[in-house]
């Protein structure tokens, strides 16, 4: 029984990994928002199947806590934000994407090395999943830098903090309450400062395209 | 001890206590009387002045008792804040409180017309300057040593800021607290290099501590640059006639007056307390920096036009001189020569007292001419004592004062010093025997041209001819500057008439530091001043004072009786000139042109001398410090190439910031994982 959920965990995990790989070569942003979604629905799966094979009921509060802000709240303001700044489509990033791609497969491998001593340390039902985790944060990480506009990095960022989420769980069974709950306040505070910061640059130079703030810098 | 002290066991410490939280007390009550004129400096200047007045009266009676300690539950978890009122910290408690007391009562004249800060504000700033600066003399670890420390370093920052909407003036405010910060940052590695990594910064665990030649010599190094930045000895001096002319005149009485000597009082702490052994060429090294600050002081001020900045480069000679004399109490101490040592130190101490009135009382007479005439400029004023007598009259007491005359205070303190430089020959050193006579001369020369100096401050601003017309309409002094003034002066008389019961305050002082002490000796002679052996030297001001009575009412009485008998009235030759104005006087820069010409490398002067055609001619001269050329821009050049460098990794571009934490983060990763 345990094998078979722990094996389902390890599904789930490689599940976000893809999801990370496609958000990565995705240059349109309402399937860039749809693909988070989809993360954040796995991501609250894992958490789920996590707490059930552990029997740890705190951990359905979190899980709760993710499928209402990552799965149902952002991705609606998101939409809302696309459709009233009217940018659907993204096509450029800075760095081609099967340039990216590579990049990515070898930040996993390193996040697989970097994961070994620490999975063997382990004795969670999820150890193999902590490598998987660590890779899905580099890969957003990368994706936040390799973004032009300021809708894909704001999902980025979000789906690091997704990631980040899935190593807590992987490793420790989750975070304590009282830091979920700052850290999901953070994400919400960090999405309308975003939000507002996305006005505000639309305003001023009438795009969103983050290269305008170059500017800003001293001489 | 308890933070609430039961009133049976009443001690000073808890007095002093007391009068710092009642100081801090008021700070916080103008807060809340933001613009309120009328109260806050009717009310609670004054008040401050009275706890100046009681922590004085507390800290008189402290010299005499034995060391107080006490540890309030204050501060840091497990770092609580402990105390210590020894006779070094009471003596400076004493200055402080005295001198305190009179600036309150001038300041509470002064501010009435405000500055460009409201007055509830420039209440808070003041009496937390003065009750940080209590708690830097009573501090016993260097945790809060340091937070009174910075405190009262910004608190005066925000004082000398306080028209902060003239931009010299924030330049200034800047220079200082730049000045005041990598000072204290040299303290903090001082009281690091202290407690010999045993990880207790306490004082008394300092004074433990047996260091190494190599580690007590380097915490004396950093301790004397530390506070020789806050004192303004000579390669930091740069801030000091910067800001105490940007300042309002009673914080300049302060910081020239009480927060240069806090400096002093870290020095002593550490050379004489914290440290065991002292060596002689940390002596000489202080004689020379000591020297050099007093002579290059002396012969700036010669040079000023600006009559606050002539007082600022004065506080510069008279901190040199000071150090000088602290210099030579350490090399006595270092060879054993404890009597010599208190000798040195006596004088030291007597100099930090009277300086303290005399300066502070200097400062707050160019403040009341400031008020009256508007003029900071001594190219503007002249023939003031017709119009300001009373201001007059006090500042030519401080003057006195200052200039080292008896029978006023400076000349008590500089005539120790001087006879201390005497009894060198006695040194087992024959190079120090053959330097220091040479120390003497000089310290004889800086003390004249003091004389010099404050000849040309007050003949220019107060004799003569007025040199504008505004000058005529000059009110004098208000009664709350008189009340501050007058008992400044009081302070420098009664330090010039009484030295002898002064220096029994101080001989606790010196029996703490070096073991030694010449309360016993001066008391063995009643009024007259012996301060090693009566064949040698003696003063006694008051037979000194009723001499000069008698002299001058013995010339009065004849020149009445026999002279004035004989008069023969007739219109006096005028040397040819149909008429006197007050452009034929003497000038500032007239009155400093010798000394220009004589130590002319000392300056760096830009002269522009009138074409011989010109219609209206003018002369205009500036002078520049060498240390600004030769020191301060290098730096300031270096640091500026290093932040262009450093600049560069600025791209603009977010993803290129965003890459620097990705790169860091995979390094800190791989450092992680091997």
């Amino acid at each position: 029984m345990n094998a078979l959920l722990s094996q389902f965990v390890n599904l789930l995990a490689s599940a976000l990994l893809m999801l990370s790989f496609a958000m990565i070569s995705q240059r349109r942003i309402l399937s860039l928002i749809h693909l988070f979604t989809l993360q954040g629905a796995t991501l609250v799966a894992a958490t789920i199947l996590v707490g059930y094979a552990t029997n740890q009921p705190h951990l359905y509060f979190s899980a709760g806590l993710t499928f209402l802000l990552k799965v149902v709240a952002i991705p609606l303001l998101l939409h809302r934000a696309i459709d009233r700044l009217n940018v659907r489509w993204d096509i450029e990033t800075l760095i081609n994407i099967p340039t990216m791609m590579i990049v990515g497969i070898g930040l996993v491998i390193f996040a697989f090395n970097l994961a070994l001593p620490i999975a063997k340390l382990s004795a969670t039902v999820a150890r193999g999943t902590l490598g998987i985790a660590l890779a899905c944060v580099l890969l957003s990480f990368m994706m936040m830098i390799t973004r032009a506009k300021a809708i894909p990095q704001v999902i980025g960022f979000l789906s690091m903090e997704n990631a980040l989420f899935f190593a807590a769980t992987a490793a420790t069974y989750g975070m304590p309450m009282v830091v979920e709950l700052g850290i999901a306040l953070d994400v919400l505070v960090g999405i309308l400062i975003l939000g507002v910061f996305m006005f505000q640059i639309r305003e001023q130079f009438d795009s969103l395209d983050i290269r305008h703030l170059e500017r800003l810098k001293e001489e | 001890m308890s933070l609430l002290p039961d009133f049976a066991h009443w001690q000073q410490l808890d007095g002093v206590l007391a009068v710092v939280t009642a100081w801090l007390a008021l700070g916080a009550t103008g807060v809340f009387a933001l613009r309120r004129f009328g109260f806050v400096t009717k009310v609670l200047f004054p008040l401050g002045g009275l706890l100046g007045l009681l922590l004085s009266g507390i800290a008189l009676t402290a010299v005499f008792q034995e060391p107080a300690t006490a540890v309030l539950p204050l501060g840091l978890p497990g770092l609580p804040f402990h105390l210590r009122l020894d006779g070094l910290s009471s003596f400076f408690l004493l200055v402080i409180g005295a001198t305190g007391a009179g600036v309150s009562v001038y300041a509470a004249g002064y501010f009435g017309r405000g500055e460009g800060t409201p007055p509830g504000l420039i209440c808070l700033e003041y009496h937390a300057f003065l009750a940080t600066m209590a708690l830097v003399v009573l501090a016993d670890d260097a945790y809060v040593f340091m937070v009174a420390w910075e405190t009262m370093a910004l608190s005066s920052f925000f004082l000398v800021t306080a028209n902060h909407r003239i931009p010299e003036i924030r330049e200034a405010g800047y220079l200082y607290l730049l000045v005041a910060h990598i000072g204290a940052i040299a303290i903090l590695l001082c009281f690091g290099v202290l407690q010999a990594n045993t990880g207790d910064y306490t004082f008394a665990n300092m004074r433990a501590q047996h260091l190494t030649s190599f580690w007590s010599s380097a915490a004396f190094l950093l301790a004397l640059f530390g506070f020789g930045a806050k004192a303004g000895l000579l390669p930091l001096h740069v801030w000091l006639p910067e800001a105490h002319p940007a300042a309002p005149s009673p914080v300049s009485a302060l910081m020239s007056g009480v927060m240069l000597k806090t400096a002093i009082y870290g020095i002593l702490r550490v050379s004489f307390d914290l440290l065991q052994t002292q060596r002689w060429w940390w002596g000489v090294l202080m004689l020379a920096l000591g020297l050099a600050s007093a002579l290059f002081g002396v012969v700036f001020a010669a040079a000023q036009v600006d009559m606050k900045r002539l007082l600022a480069y004065s506080s510069i000679e008279n901190i040199g001189l000071l150090c000088a004399g602290i210099g030579l109490a350490v090399v006595f101490s270092s060879y054993g020569m404890k009597p010599l040592a208190a000798l040195a130190l006596t004088a030291s101490l007597y100099h930090v007292a009277s300086h303290a009135f005399f300066k502070s009382l200097l400062f707050l007479s160019t403040g009341s001419v400031l008020h009256a005439t508007g003029e900071r400029n001594l190219g503007r004023l002249g023939g003031l004592i017709r119009f300001t007598p009373w201001i007059a009259w006090v500042t030519l007491i401080g003057v006195l004062a200052s200039a080292g005359l008896p029978p006023f205070s400076g000349f008590v303190s500089e005539w120790l010093l001087l006879q201390s430089f005497l009894f060198t020959p006695g040194l087992p050193d024959s190079f120090l025997n053959m330097l220091i006579p040479v120390v003497a001369a000089l310290i004889a020369l800086v003390a004249a041209l003091a004389g010099y100096t404050m000849v040309k401050f007050f003949g220019i601003i107060f004799l003569g001819q007025p040199r504008e017309e505004k000058l005529q309409r000059a009110r004098d002094a208000g009664p709350w500057e008189r009340g501050g003034m007058a008992w400044l002066v009081m302070g420098c008389i009664a330090l010039g008439l009484q030295p002898e019961q002064f220096i029994q305050i101080i001989d606790p002082v010196t029996r703490l530091l070096v073991h030694a002490g010449l309360g016993d000796n001066v008391a063995g002679h009643g009024w007259l001043l012996v301060p090693v052996a009566v064949d040698r030297a003696s003063y006694g001001p008051i037979i000194f004072l009723l001499g000069v009575a008698a002299c001058f009412l013995l010339a009065f009485l004849v020149v009445r009786l026999l002279y004035h008998g004989r008069v023969r009235r007739a219109a006096p030759w005028d040397c040819g000139y149909p008429w006197q104005t007050a452009r034929m006087q003497d000038t500032a820069e007239g009155f400093g042109q010798p000394i220009r010409q004589i130590f002319e490398p000392f300056f760096r002067m830009t002269r522009e001398l009138p074409d011989p055609g010109d219609e209206a001619p003018r002369y205009h001269v500036t002078i520049a410090d060498h240390f600004w050329h030769w020191l301060y821009l290098p730096i300031a050049a270096v640091v500026e190439r290093a932040a262009r460098l450093i600049g560069t990794l600025q791209q603009g571009r977010i993803a290129v910031y965003l890459l620097y934490s990705f790169i860091t983060l995979l390094a800190m990763l791989v450092l992680v994982r091997s």
